[in-house]
């Protein structure tokens, strides 16, 4: 699989490069660089406007992708996928729709597993409207405790208007089983919407948004061998033509007059200004890639090599693992710390050996402070990752207990 | 890069010159580092406008730690005038090792919090 990545091809610094850091972005394989080599080599124009070939050719591939992403993820209609930016900016438009139509009595629900990026804005918004905001803990194996949450906050999830959730953590790898909370969520609450923050689960996981039921859905394509620029939002249709636009400007208008504006419809009212066309061809091409390829296999060799990571690394003396172990609802990621060294210490040591992995609070603090932890070193895998990087890693690892005499 | 953990350094990590919270002192200073994590409380003691004595205490990386080791030892004795002029440029020549950018944070962590003392 390596060889469909050039960039494994390279030596850094005179050493092999050995990359466990996919849940903080993939590398990208030839078929996505050349999709994008293509698109600026040979049909570069703006798109919607042009009249002349290559300006059609790019807006068919921008409708041709989009629907691409629909059958990707399930959704019933090319028209509920809108791109932006990442999933950090699909979160933050659906908590300014969601601003519009608050009421001071409908609370706000997320929880402690949250990356900052799915509690931040839900946070600000509930400061902002004074709103209620709820933060439902997680269980000893890392999954979110909504057993817990319905029996000691019933009325609160109840008067809520939106819960944002995690499908996979980005810390602990968590799957949460995200169709059953929802189900369980939405019979105390039929009137709720659930916003899934699928980040770290669209690039290894069949996921459906029919099957799921939730109302909005983000992920970003940089994660999933996409270009850095684009993400998705996922939106049911009739809550997005019930919601007012985001971003006014080009490409999202019907009727611009002095006194007032009427908007186009969907996906385009939410698309104002010219969108990364580039970085929507090179997702068009990850999704190819990775239908070829077949999601439920990437699922399966995630696991394979989470198996034979957690076997090594256990043996490990002084060093602690967080997150499930049951493997089967446990995605491509190990956290774990090592007595007597910070995780800057062990990173920067596996860096220095060509192994790239990540280090600090991983943009999750609440949950850090839930384990009561300032932060964790982090190995993630991903397709192109095989038994010789975990091998690779255990030597790093073994390399920093030499370096700081722990052995 | 490769000889950022030379064992001067991870001599200061494992046993911290200085390290503990002094039972008399003028001035003290916290500061946390949340890229890292690390938190850090710097002690002062002066006598005739010196450092008489000097204490941290705190949780860090070895850079963070062994710069504030190196540091704490290397101010006793100086007067404020003296710390007013060290710089982060200093700081970086004192602890001898080449520092990326992105641990300069933790380097200079310690020099930071003794600033931030007086």
């Amino acid at each position: 699989m390596k060889k469909d990545f050039p960039i494994f091809k390279n030596k850094i610094n005179g050493k092999k490069l050995i990359y466990l850091d996919s849940a903080a972005t993939s590398q990208k394989p030839q078929v996505v660089i050349d999709a994008i080599l293509e698109f600026y080599k040979t049909y570069n124009a703006n798109v919607k406007r042009g009249l002349y070939p290559i300006a059609e050719k790019a807006t068919e591939k921008i409708g041709k992708v989009r629907q691409e992403v629909a059958k990707f993820i399930n959704a019933i209609n090319p028209e509920e996928i809108i791109f932006v930016r990442n999933t950090t900016e699909a979160i933050n438009l659906v908590a300014y729709l969601v601003s519009h139509n608050i009421k001071r009595e409908e609370g706000i629900i997320t929880s402690t597993m949250e990356h900052h990026s799915n509690f931040v804005p839900w946070q600000q918004l509930a400061l902002k409207k004074n709103a209620d905001f709820l933060v439902l803990d997680i269980d000893e194996n890392g999954f979110l405790d909504l057993d817990s949450g319905i029996k000691n906050y019933e009325l609160r999830i109840k008067s809520a208007k939106i819960f944002a959730v995690a499908h996979v953590s980005n810390v602990l790898g968590t799957i949460n089983p995200i169709k059953d909370i929802i189900k369980k969520v939405k019979e105390i609450n039929p009137n709720i919407l659930v916003l899934v923050d699928a980040a770290q689960s669209v690039p290894h996981l069949k996921v459906d948004v029919q099957d799921l039921g939730c109302d909005f859905l983000a992920f970003s394509g940089h994660k999933m061998m996409a270009g850095t620029g684009i993400g998705v939002l996922y939106g049911k249709k009739h809550l997005l033509n019930n919601m007012q636009p985001f971003m006014f400007g080009g490409e999202m208008i019907r009727e611009v007059n002095i006194e007032n504006t009427t908007f186009a419809d969907l996906p385009h009212k939410y698309e104002a200004g010219t969108p990364d066309i580039a970085g929507i061809v090179s997702l068009g091409a990850a999704i190819e890639y990775l239908n070829s390829t077949g999601i439920e296999n990437i699922q399966k060799h995630d696991n394979r090599l989470i198996k034979y990571a957690l076997q090594k690394m256990e043996k490990i003396e002084g060093i602690n693992i967080y997150g499930p172990r049951d493997l089967d609802r446990r995605s491509g990621v190990i956290s774990f710390n090592i007595n007597g060294v910070h995780p800057h210490d062990i990173a920067q040591v596996l860096g220095n050996m060509g192994i790239c992995i990540r280090a600090g609070h991983h943009c999750a603090m609440p949950l850090h402070k839930r384990l009561g932890i300032p932060a964790s070193a982090r190995a993630s895998f991903y397709l192109y990752n095989d038994e010789e990087d975990v091998d690779y890693l255990i030597k790093g690892i073994k390399e920093v207990k030499n370096i700081f005499s722990l052995i | 890069m490769d000889n950022l953990y030379i064992e001067e350094i991870l001599e200061h990590y494992r046993e911290p010159l200085n390290f503990g919270k002094l039972d008399k002192f003028d001035t003290s200073s916290r500061q946390l580092n949340p890229f890292c994590g690390d938190d850090m409380e710097i002690f002062v003691r002066f006598k005739n406008n010196a450092v008489e004595d000097i204490g941290f205490v705190g949780k860090g990386c070895a850079i963070s730690i062994a710069s504030a080791s190196i540091l704490t030892d290397y101010v006793k004795g100086k007067t404020k005038g003296e710390l007013t002029k060290f710089s982060e440029k200093d700081m970086l020549s004192l602890l001898g090792i080449e520092v990326s950018e992105t641990r300069k944070k933790c380097a200079l962590l310690a020099l930071a919090v003794l600033k931030d003392c007086f």
